[in-house]
C-alpha cells in the first residue's frame, strides 16, 4: 500500500518566454517506511516536484497535469485549508538552507512551538515543553538554554537540527528533505543525516530526500530515482544504479561521483576520456609559508584564526588544503592571494617575503599577477555589471597593459583555452550556466600567467557532472602551463583527484601534511580519520572499464 | 552593427538599445512616463520658439480673459498669455531641479562611497553630519539657506542640493558597504585596481539602479522645492514666468473666479511631478544588466 503516489505529474511555470513544463510527467510511489532518493543536477525539476506535493509552488507555476494522491487524498483538489492541516502534521519539508528557513527574528524554541500549537499538539502552557521534547529528540544538548537562542546564535548544523526539530515536532507520515545537508561540514552533514535515518527509522515514517548527491542519496536510501530534465530516467536500488546503470545519464553521474577509488579521467564519460595526466617532477620550492599568523580582534578578545603554520609549494606542484569551515583556511588563502595581511610570519614567494608589502598596496606591486585566484562563490564574484569578456579581460588591462586587438584576441584564446564558448563572452553573469561561470573565473586567474593560483572551492556549487569537467579542465591547465595550485576544500576525494599534496588544517593549525595517497590510505591524526569516514560511500563500481561493456 | 558572432568582447551597443525598448514595450506605464518626460523636454527646450505669445509682455486691454481659443489658458492682470507662460517656465523650473539634483547625486554619491567604503570614523562624522542635515524640517532649511546666501536662482540650486545630499549618500553608503568585501571586489583587487578604481569603477556602478529611482522621484521633488520657495518670494523674482510664482499670483484672483491664473501652472508642476515619479521604475530596469535575459 503506498503513502504518496505520483501519477504523471506536470509542473509548469509561466515566464517572459511563454510556458516552460519544469516537471514533464513522473510517476513515483512512496510506500510506509521507505526512504526514497530523488537524484538529479540543477534544473532537474526535482525540488519542483516536492514544492508541488506541498502546493508550494511559487505563483507562476502551477500543476498542469496528473495526480497527486496521499493516503487516499487527492492533493490536486483539497481545499487550502485542508491543505494547510496536511503540512506539519502528515507531509513535512526540511529545506535546502536551514538559516533561511528559521524566521531571524525570533526565538529557535517559539518557533517549534508554532507548528505544535498549529496542530493543536500542544497548548500554551505545555507547548515550551513540548519544544524543548522536540528538540531533545533531535539531539540537541542543553535544550533548555538553546529554546532561548536566535538562529544567529547557532551555527548551520545546529539551526537544520531546528528545522528537522520543526518539521518532526507533530509526527509526521512524511518527510521531504530537500537538499537537507548542502552548505554544512562534511562532519555535520554526516551528523545530521544520520539523525534523520535514526529518525525516520523509529518512528517508521516514509521520506523523501532530494539531493544532488549520488553518493549521499545511495548511502542512506532505499531506492532513487534519477531526474533529468524534469523526467525520471531511472528509478532501482542504489546498489542497482552504481553497479549496472541501464540510463546513459545514470552512467555519467556514477562516473562523475568521486570516490575512493577513482581517477581523474575516469571522472569523465568513457568517450571523453582522454590520456591520465603526467605530472611534472617537483624541484625547487616556489612558496614557502613560514609561521604565519593572523589574530583577529574580536568583540570578545582576540580570536587566533590561524595559529602559526608552515609549508611549501613546489614549482608546478598541486597542494591541497583541507578542512572545515573555520578551520583557517579561507583566511590563510586570502593572505596569501595578497588580500589580507598576516598578524606576523612570512610568505616566501621565489626568495621574496611577500607580507613585507600590505594588501593595501600589493595591488600595484609588480608580482600582483604571479599570484591569482579562482573564488568559490562563481555568481558573487563576477560584476554584474561586466560581461563575460569584460572580467576576463580587466586584469589583462590592468596588469599586462594589453589593449584593442590584441586585448580582444588574448580574450578569445583564453576562452578557448577553458572551453567557454566565443559567443558567450558579450553575455552578463546572470545569463551564464554554474560551469560556465566556473570557466570564465579560470580564464580570469590564468590571464595574466599567474605563477601561484589559489583555488578556494572553485566546484563546490557545481552539479557533479560538472565538477568532473570542471577538474579535468584544471588538471589539463597546469599540465600545459606549469602553474603551482593550492586547493582549497573541503572534500578530500576531489582534492585527492587534483593534488600532489595534502594538508589538513583543524583550528588554526595544520594536523597533518603528507603525501596525496598517503594521507587517503593512512591517516595518521584522528582529524583526518573523521574527515574521511564522514564522507559518503558510494558502493564501488564492479565495472571499472565500461567502455568495453557498453 | 554589431552581431552576436562578432569576434569583439566589448558591449554590444545594440544590445543596450534593444534592451531599452524592451523595458519600454514590457511596461506600458515606463513607455507613458518617457513620452510625458518628452512632453516636458520639448517645452524645455523649445518653448520659447513654439508659444503663440510673447510671455513678458503685457497688454492691459486683455487682462484676466478666460481661456479661449486666442488664448488657450486665458490671461493674467496684466494681459499677458498664461499659456506661453506656462511653457516657458519649464525651461527654469526644469533647470533649477535637474542642476539641483545632479549636485547632490554628485556630492551624495562620493561622500556616501567614502562611508561605506572605508568606514571608520570617516563614517561616523559623515554620518552625524547628514543626520544634523535631516533634522532640520528641509524646506525651512532651505529657506535659510536661500535667505542667508541672497535671493537668487543659484541659491535655490545650492540649497535644494544641500538638503538632499543625505537621501543619496545614505542609499549609496548602504549599497557600497555591503558589496564592499564582494568576491568581485576582491576579483578586482587581484587584477590590480587599487582601492579607489575598485569603489569607482566596480562598486559605485552597482549601486547605480537603487540611485536612479532615487534620482527621477528626487527631481519631481525639487522642482515642488524649487515652486515652494518661488512661491513664498524666494529666488525666482517676477516677472520670469515660473510655475511657483505664477501660482503665487494667481492665488490672490481664485476668490474673484479667475480660476485660470492658479490652475495651469499647478497642473503643470504635477504632470512634472507626477512623470518623475512614474519614471523611475522604468530607469532602474534601464541601467541594471540584471533585466537582460
Amino acid at each position: 500500500m503506498s503513502l504518496l503516489s505520483i501519477e504523471d505529474l506536470k509542473v509548469t511555470f509561466a515566464t517572459r518566454r511563454g510556458d516552460v513544463e519544469a516537471v514533464r510527467g513522473i510517476s513515483l510511489e512512496v510506500t510506509k517506511g521507505e526512504v526514497l532518493g530523488i537524484v538529479g543536477e540543477s534544473g532537474s525539476g526535482k525540488s519542483v516536484t516536492s514544492y508541488a506535493l506541498m502546493r508550494l509552488l511559487e505563483s507562476n507555476g502551477r500543476i498542469s497535469g496528473g495526480d497527486l494522491t496521499y493516503g487516499g487524498v487527492d492533493l490536486r483538489v483539497v481545499p487550502e485549508s485542508t491543505m494547510r492541516d496536511l503540512r506539519g502534521r502528515e507531509i513535512s519539508m526540511i529545506f535546502q538552507n536551514p538559516r533561511a528557513a528559521l524566521n531571524p527574528i525570533r526565538k529557535v524554541g517559539h518557533q517549534i512551538e508554532d507548528v505544535l500549537r498549529r496542530h493543536a499538539r500542544a497548548t500554551r502552557f505545555t507547548a515550551k515543553r513540548e519544544a524543548i521534547r522536540a528538540m531533545e529528540a533531535v539531539k540537541i544538548r542543553d535544550a533548555e538554554a538553546r529554546y532561548h537562542a536566535y538562529p544567529f546564535e547557532l551555527s548551520g548544523g545546529m539551526c537544520q537540527r531546528i528545522v528537522i526539530a520543526i518539521a518532526l515536532a507533530c509526527d509526521p507520515k512524511l518527510l521531504i528533505a530537500d537538499e537537507p545537508t548542502t552548505g554544512l561540514d562534511i562532519t555535520t552533514q554526516k551528523a545530521v543525516m544520520d539523525l534523520i535515518a535514526d529518525l525516520i527509522r523509529e518512528r517508521g515514517m516514509s521520506a523523501m530526500v532530494i539531493t544532488h548527491d549520488l553518493g549521499l542519496a545511495a548511502q542512506y536510501c532505499d531506492r532513487i530515482a534519477v531526474m533529468k530534465d524534469g523526467v525520471i530516467v531511472e528509478e532501482g536500488l542504489p546498489e542497482k544504479l552504481f553497479s549496472d546503470p541501464s540510463h546513459p545519464y545514470t552512467r555519467k553521474l556514477v562516473d562523475a561521483t568521486p570516490r575512493a577509488d577513482a581517477s581523474i579521467r575516469s571522472l569523465l564519460p568513457p568517450e571523453q576520456r582522454t590520456p591520465e595526466p603526467s605530472l611534472t617532477e617537483v624541484t625547487a620550492p616556489l612558496l614557502q609559508v613560514r609561521n604565519l599568523v593572523k589574530t583577529y580582534q574580536g568583540k570578545s578578545g582576540p580570536v587566533h584564526a590561524v595559529k602559526g603554520i608552515s609549508f611549501d609549494v613546489g614549482k608546478g606542484e598541486s597542494v591541497g588544503l583541507v578542512g572545515e569551515s573555520g578551520c583557517g583556511k579561507s583566511t590563510t588563502s586570502s593572505i596569501l592571494v595578497r588580500l589580507d595581511d598576516a598578524t606576523s610570519g612570512e610568505i616566501l614567494f621565489n626568495g621574496d617575503d611577500l607580507a613585507k608589502t600590505s594588501a593595501r598596496t600589493f595591488a600595484r606591486d609588480p608580482r600582483r599577477a604571479s599570484i591569482q585566484m579562482v573564488f568559490q562563490d562563481a555568481t558573487d564574484s563576477f560584476n554584474p555589471r561586466h560581461t563575460a569578456g569584460q572580467s576576463i579581460a580587466e586584469p589583462l588591462k590592468r596588469l599586462t597593459g594589453l589593449t584593442g586587438d590584441q586585448l580582444s584576441l588574448r580574450v578569445e584564446e583564453l576562452a578557448e583555452l577553458v572551453g567557454l564558448p566565443l559567443p558567450l563572452l558579450n553575455r552578463f553573469p546572470h545569463q551564464l550556466s554554474g560551469g560556465q561561470k566556473a570557466r570564465v573565473g579560470i580564464a580570469r586567474a590564468i590571464g595574466v600567467n599567474p605563477d601561484f593560483l589559489i583555488l578556494d572551492e572553485p566546484t563546490a556549487a557545481l552539479d557533479v557532472s560538472i565538477q568532473a569537467i570542471v577538474l579535468n579542465l584544471l588538471v589539463d591547465l597546469r599540465q600545459k602551463l606549469g602553474i603551482s595550485y593550492l586547493f582549497v576544500s573541503h572534500d578530500l576525494h576531489v582534492v585527492r583527484l587534483l593534488c600532489d599534496r595534502v594538508i589538513v588544517m583543524k583550528n588554526g593549525e595544520i594536523v597533518e601534511e603528507g603525501p596525496a595517497d598517503q594521507v587517503m590510505s593512512a591517516p595518521s591524526h584522528p582529524y583526518t580519520r573523521t574527515l574521511l569516514s564522514a564522507a559518503p560511500h558510494p558502493p564501488a563500481l564492479t565495472v571499472s572499464v565500461p567502455s568495453a561493456a557498453e | 552593427m554589431t552581431d552576436l558572432s562578432s569576434p569583439s568582447p566589448r558591449l554590444n551597443q545594440d544590445g543596450a538599445l534593444a534592451h531599452v525598448a524592451y523595458v519600454l514595450r514590457s511596461n506600458p506605464v515606463t513607455l507613458l512616463a518617457f513620452c510625458m518626460f518628452a512632453v516636458l523636454l520639448v517645452m524645455a527646450l523649445f518653448g520659447p520658439y513654439l508659444v503663440p505669445h510673447d510671455p513678458l509682455v503685457s497688454n492691459a486691454a486683455q487682462a484676466l480673459q478666460p481661456p479661449s481659443l486666442v488664448h488657450w489658458f486665458g490671461t493674467d492682470n496684466l494681459g499677458r498669455d498664461v499659456f506661453s507662460r506656462v511653457v516657458v517656465a519649464a525651461r527654469l523650473d526644469l533647470a533649477i531641479s535637474v542642476a539641483a539634483v545632479a549636485l547632490s547625486f554628485a556630492i551624495g554619491s562620493v561622500l556616501g562611497s567614502i562611508a561605506g567604503y572605508w568606514g571608520g570614523w570617516l563614517d561616523t562624522v559623515l554620518n552625524r553630519v547628514f543626520d544634523t542635515i535631516m533634522a532640520f524640517p528641509l524646506f525651512v532649511l532651505a529657506m535659510g539657506i536661500v535667505a542667508a546666501l541672497g535671493n537668487t536662482v543659484e541659491n535655490i540650486v545650492y540649497a535644494t542640493a544641500v538638503i538632499n545630499i543625505p537621501f543619496y549618500a545614505r542609499l549609496v553608503r548602504a549599497e557600497v558597504n555591503i558589496r564592499r568585501n564582494a568576491g568581485f571586489a576582491q576579483a578586482a583587487k587581484l587584477a590590480g585596481n587599487s582601492d579607489l578604481r575598485v569603489l569607482a569603477f566596480h562598486i559605485f556602478p552597482n549601486a547605480l539602479p537603487p540611485m536612479m529611482v532615487q534620482v527621477s522621484l528626487n527631481l519631481g521633488w525639487a522642482i515642488l522645492n524649487a515652486a515652494g520657495l518661488s512661491f513664498i518670494g524666494l529666488g525666482v523674482r517676477p516677472p520670469t514666468a515660473e510655475w511657483g510664482i505664477m501660482v503665487a499670483e494667481g492665488a490672490n484672483f481664485i476668490v474673484s473666479g479667475e480660476w485660470w491664473l492658479a490652475i495651469f501652472p499647478g497642473l503643470s508642476l504635477m504632470f512634472a511631478v507626477f512623470t518623475f515619479n512614474l519614471l523611475g521604475d522604468g530607469l532602474r530596469d534601464i541601467v541594471d544588466p540584471r533585466q537582460r535575459s
